[in-house]
C-alpha cells in the first residue's frame, strides 16, 4: 500500500515537473525572438523527457558526469526545448543558460553540442545518428560490465533516414539489452504528416520484426511511460517504446499543427500560451 | 613500435593491409581499452588473425559504414581507442556525415583506416577506386590525414596514431609487394614531413606510394643534371608548413599524389603556396578530373604520369618552362 502511494507521488511528481518543463520551453522559444525554434518537436517529447529524467534514469544531480549514470541520447537533435528544460529541473542548467538559447555565443545551440559539464551527452541535430552512437555507448557499458542503461529519443520522420535501421539491425545482433529507444511518434515530419510524405508504419512492429522488444505507449501518460520503461522484458533484446505523442502537446495554439514545426512567437502569442498554461494548473 | 630490415621486408611482402592488420595485433597486446571496427572487411584487412586471437577487441558491424562510425564515436565516449576500417570509398564518403559530426565536431578519438585506396582497385571499377578521400576529409575540420608511404610507415602512423587524442584517417595505398621506402627505423611524428633526398633544384613533395616513385625520380633527373629534393609529406593534413618554407628557395615545387588533382596534397600545398608573394612555381601530378579507365594498377599509374620515370619527365619539362 506504502509502494503504491509512493508510486503515486512519483507520477504526481513528474506531472509537475512536465509542466514546469512546458513553462521553461515555452519561455525559450520565446526568448529566441529573433530566431525561430523547433517548438512542435520540443513539446511533442516533454512527457517522456520527464519521466526519464524524472523518475527512471540513474543520474547523480551534482555530477553531470558521474560514470554510474545511465546515458541519454537525443537524436532527434531538434527537440531541444524539451531536452534543455529536462537538464534545467535536473540543475545542470540554469534558468540564466536558459534565457541564452539559440542567442549568439551561447553554448544552448538550437541543435545539442557535446557539454558533458552540463549535462549534453552528444552532438545532433543531422537525424538519423543517434541510435548508432547508442549503440557505441551500450557495447562499452557492457564491457565494463555496469547496469547502466542508454536511452536514445528518435523520431518518427527520423526513421525515414536508413543509418537508423543499420543501428537496430546491430542493436539486436549484439543483444542490447541495456539499450532503449523510445520513438516520439507524433505523425509529423518537416514538410507534413508522415502518412503524406514517407510512413515508418507501425514503429514497434517493425522493431519486433528487427529482433527487439517492443511496446507502444501513449507518450503523454505519465504513468503508462513509467511502466513500461520499468517493466521485464524478454532478456538479451533491446527495447523500443513506440510513444504516440502529439506534436506541439500542450498548447492548444501548437497542437498537431505543423506549422509550429519550427517557428516564432509574437508576444501576444506567447502572453495568450502563458495563461493557457497557468489556467491547465490544479 | 621499431623497425628493422627484416620486419619491414616481410611486411613489404605482405603489403599495406595485412601490415595494418599485423600492427594491430601487436597493439592490442599492449592497449587495453583498444577496440577496431569492421564493415565486414575483416580479411581484406589483415585482420582475421586479430579477431581470433582478441574477440572481444573487435567488433564487426556488417556492411554498415555509416552504423560502423556512430558506433566507433560511442566506444570512443567512454574511454576507448577506436580504428574502424572498410574500403576507402565507403570509410570515408558512404558515412562523411557521420565522419562530420560524430568525429569532427564531437572531435572523437576514432582512427579511420582506409583500404586500397588511390588506384589499386582499378580492374574492379571506379566504385573501388578512391581518389577523393583526401579532398573530401581535409574540408573537414579537425580531421587529421596521414598517406603512408610505406609499410613501415603504415605501422608508424598506426602506433601514433592510436596515441593521438583526436580523429584521423591513415589512407592506405599499394598492393602487395610494395616497395620500402624506410628500411630502418626513423622518428615519426604525426604533421612532420620527412626529408628523403636532398636537392637544389627542384622538390618534389610526395605521399603514399608516390614516395618511392618520387625518389627513382630524383635519381634519373640527377643523371640528366637536375639535382631534385624529395620530401615525404606523409601527414596531409595538418601540412608541414615548417617544411615548406624550407623549400621556397627551390626553381620548382612538385606535388605528386595518388589521388584527384583536385582537393588532394597538391591542393594543400597550393592553398600555402598561394599567400605568399615570392614563391617558385608549383606542378601539380596526380589523377585528372575523370572517372578511370578500367585497368591493371600498374597500367593506371603509367597513364596518369605516376611512375618514376613519368614524374622525371614532366619535373624536366616544368624545368624548362612547359607545363
Amino acid at each position: 500500500m506504502e509502494a503504491d502511494a509512493q508510486r503515486k507521488k512519483l507520477i504526481r511528481d513528474i506531472e509537475d515537473m512536465a509542466a514546469r518543463m512546458r513553462k521553461s520551453a515555452l519561455d525559450m522559444a520565446f526568448s529566441a525572438r529573433g530566431s525561430a525554434s523547433h517548438i512542435g518537436a520540443g513539446m511533442s517529447i516533454i512527457d517522456v523527457l520527464a519521466v526519464l529524467y524524472g523518475g527512471v534514469m540513474k543520474l547523480d544531480k551534482g555530477d553531470p558526469i558521474w560514470a554510474g549514470r545511465d546515458r541519454f541520447i537525443l537524436s532527434k537533435g531538434h527537440g531541444v526545448l524539451g531536452y534543455y528544460a529536462a537538464l534545467a529541473e535536473i540543475g545542470y542548467l540554469s534558468k540564466d543558460d536558459l534565457d541564452t538559447f539559440e542567442r549568439s555565443g551561447t553554448f544552448l545551440a538550437g541543435h545539442p553540442v557535446m557539454n558533458r559539464e552540463r549535462g549534453i551527452e552528444f552532438t545532433n541535430g543531422s537525424l538519423g545518428m543517434g541510435l548508432s552512437l547508442g549503440v557505441g555507448v551500450a557495447l562499452a557499458l557492457k564491457k565494463r560490465g555496469g547496469a547502466n542503461k542508454v536511452y536514445v529519443l528518435v523520431g518518427d520522420g527520423e526513421c525515414n533516414e536508413g543509418a537508423v535501421w543499420e543501428a537496430a539491425m546491430s542493436a539486436a545482433q549484439f543483444k542490447l539489452d541495456n539499450l532503449v529507444a523510445i520513438a516520439d511518434c507524433n505523425a509529423f515530419q518537416l514538410g507534413g504528416r508522415n502518412e503524406d510524405i514517407m510512413s515508418v508504419g507501425d514503429m514497434a512492429e517493425k522493431a519486433r520484426s528487427f529482433g527487439w522488444n517492443a511496446v507502444t505507449v501513449d507518450g503523454h501518460d505519465a504513468e503508462r511511460l513509467y511502466e513500461s520503461l520499468t517493466a521485464s522484458y524478454e532478456n538479451g533484446k533491446p527495447l523500443m517504446i513506440a510513444a504516440k505523442t502529439i506534436k506541439g502537446k500542450g498548447f492548444s495554439m501548437f497542437e498537431s499543427d505543423n506549422r509550429w514545426h519550427h517557428a516564432m512567437l509574437s508576444k501576444s502569442q506567447y502572453d495568450s500560451l502563458a495563461e493557457e498554461l497557468r489556467s491547465r494548473q490544479p | 613500435m621499431i623497425i628493422n630490415e627484416a620486419l619491414s621486408k616481410s611486411w613489404s611482402r605482405v603489403g599495406t593491409r595485412a601490415t595494418f592488420g599485423l600492427v594491430m595485433l601487436d597493439l592490442a597486446e599492449k592497449v587495453d581499452r583498444l577496440m577496431v571496427v569492421s564493415a565486414d572487411v575483416s580479411t581484406s584487412a589483415g585482420l582475421d588473425r586479430f579477431k581470433n586471437a582478441y574477440p572481444e577487441k573487435y567488433l564487426d558491424v556488417g556492411i554498415a559504414e555509416q552504423n560502423m562510425m556512430g558506433i566507433a564515436a560511442g566506444l570512443a565516449s567512454e574511454g576507448y581507442s577506436v580504428f574502424t576500417t572498410s574500403f576507402a570509398p565507403f570509410q570515408t564518403m558512404r558515412c562523411c556525415e557521420q565522419i562530420r559530426v560524430n568525429l569532427g565536431y564531437m572531435g572523437s578519438k576514432v582512427c579511420m583506416v582506409g583500404l586500397a585506396s588511390g588506384l589499386v582497385s582499378g580492374i574492379l571499377g571506379n566504385t573501388h577506386c578512391c581518389f577523393e578521400d583526401i579532398g573530401v576529409l581535409r574540408s573537414i575540420p579537425g580531421i587529421t590525414i596521414i598517406t603512408p608511404a610505406d609499410c613501415a610507415e603504415v605501422a608508424k602512423a598506426v602506433c601514433a596514431a592510436q596515441r593521438h587524442p583526436g580523429p584521423l584517417y591513415v589512407r592506405l595505398t599499394g598492393s602487395t609487394r610494395t616497395p620500402i621506402v624506410y628500411a630502418d627505423d626513423y622518428g615519426f611524428e604525426i604533421g612532420k614531413a620527412i626529408s628523403l633526398r636532398e636537392g637544389a633544384d627542384v622538390a618534389i613533395i610526395a605521399s603514399g606510394m608516390m614516395v618511392h616513385e618520387s625518389i627513382v625520380a630524383s635519381d634519373l633527373l640527377d643523371k640528366s643534371g637536375i639535382s631534385a629534393a624529395v620530401v615525404d609529406m606523409h601527414t596531409v593534413k595538418p601540412l608541414d608548413i615548417e617544411t615548406l618554407r624550407g623549400l621556397l628557395s627551390k626553381k620548382l615545387i612538385v606535388t605528386v599524389e595518388e589521388h584527384s588533382v583536385m582537393g588532394g596534397l597538391g591542393s594543400a600545398v597550393a592553398e600555402f603556396l598561394s599567400r605568399l608573394a615570392d614563391r617558385p612555381p608549383l606542378k601539380i601530378i596526380g589523377v585528372p578530373d575523370e572517372f578511370v579507365e578500367v585497368a591493371e594498377y600498374r597500367e593506371l599509374l603509367e597513364r596518369y604520369g605516376l611512375t618514376g620515370e613519368a614524374i622525371a619527365d614532366a619535373v624536366s619539362d616544368a624545368m624548362r618552362g612547359l607545363y
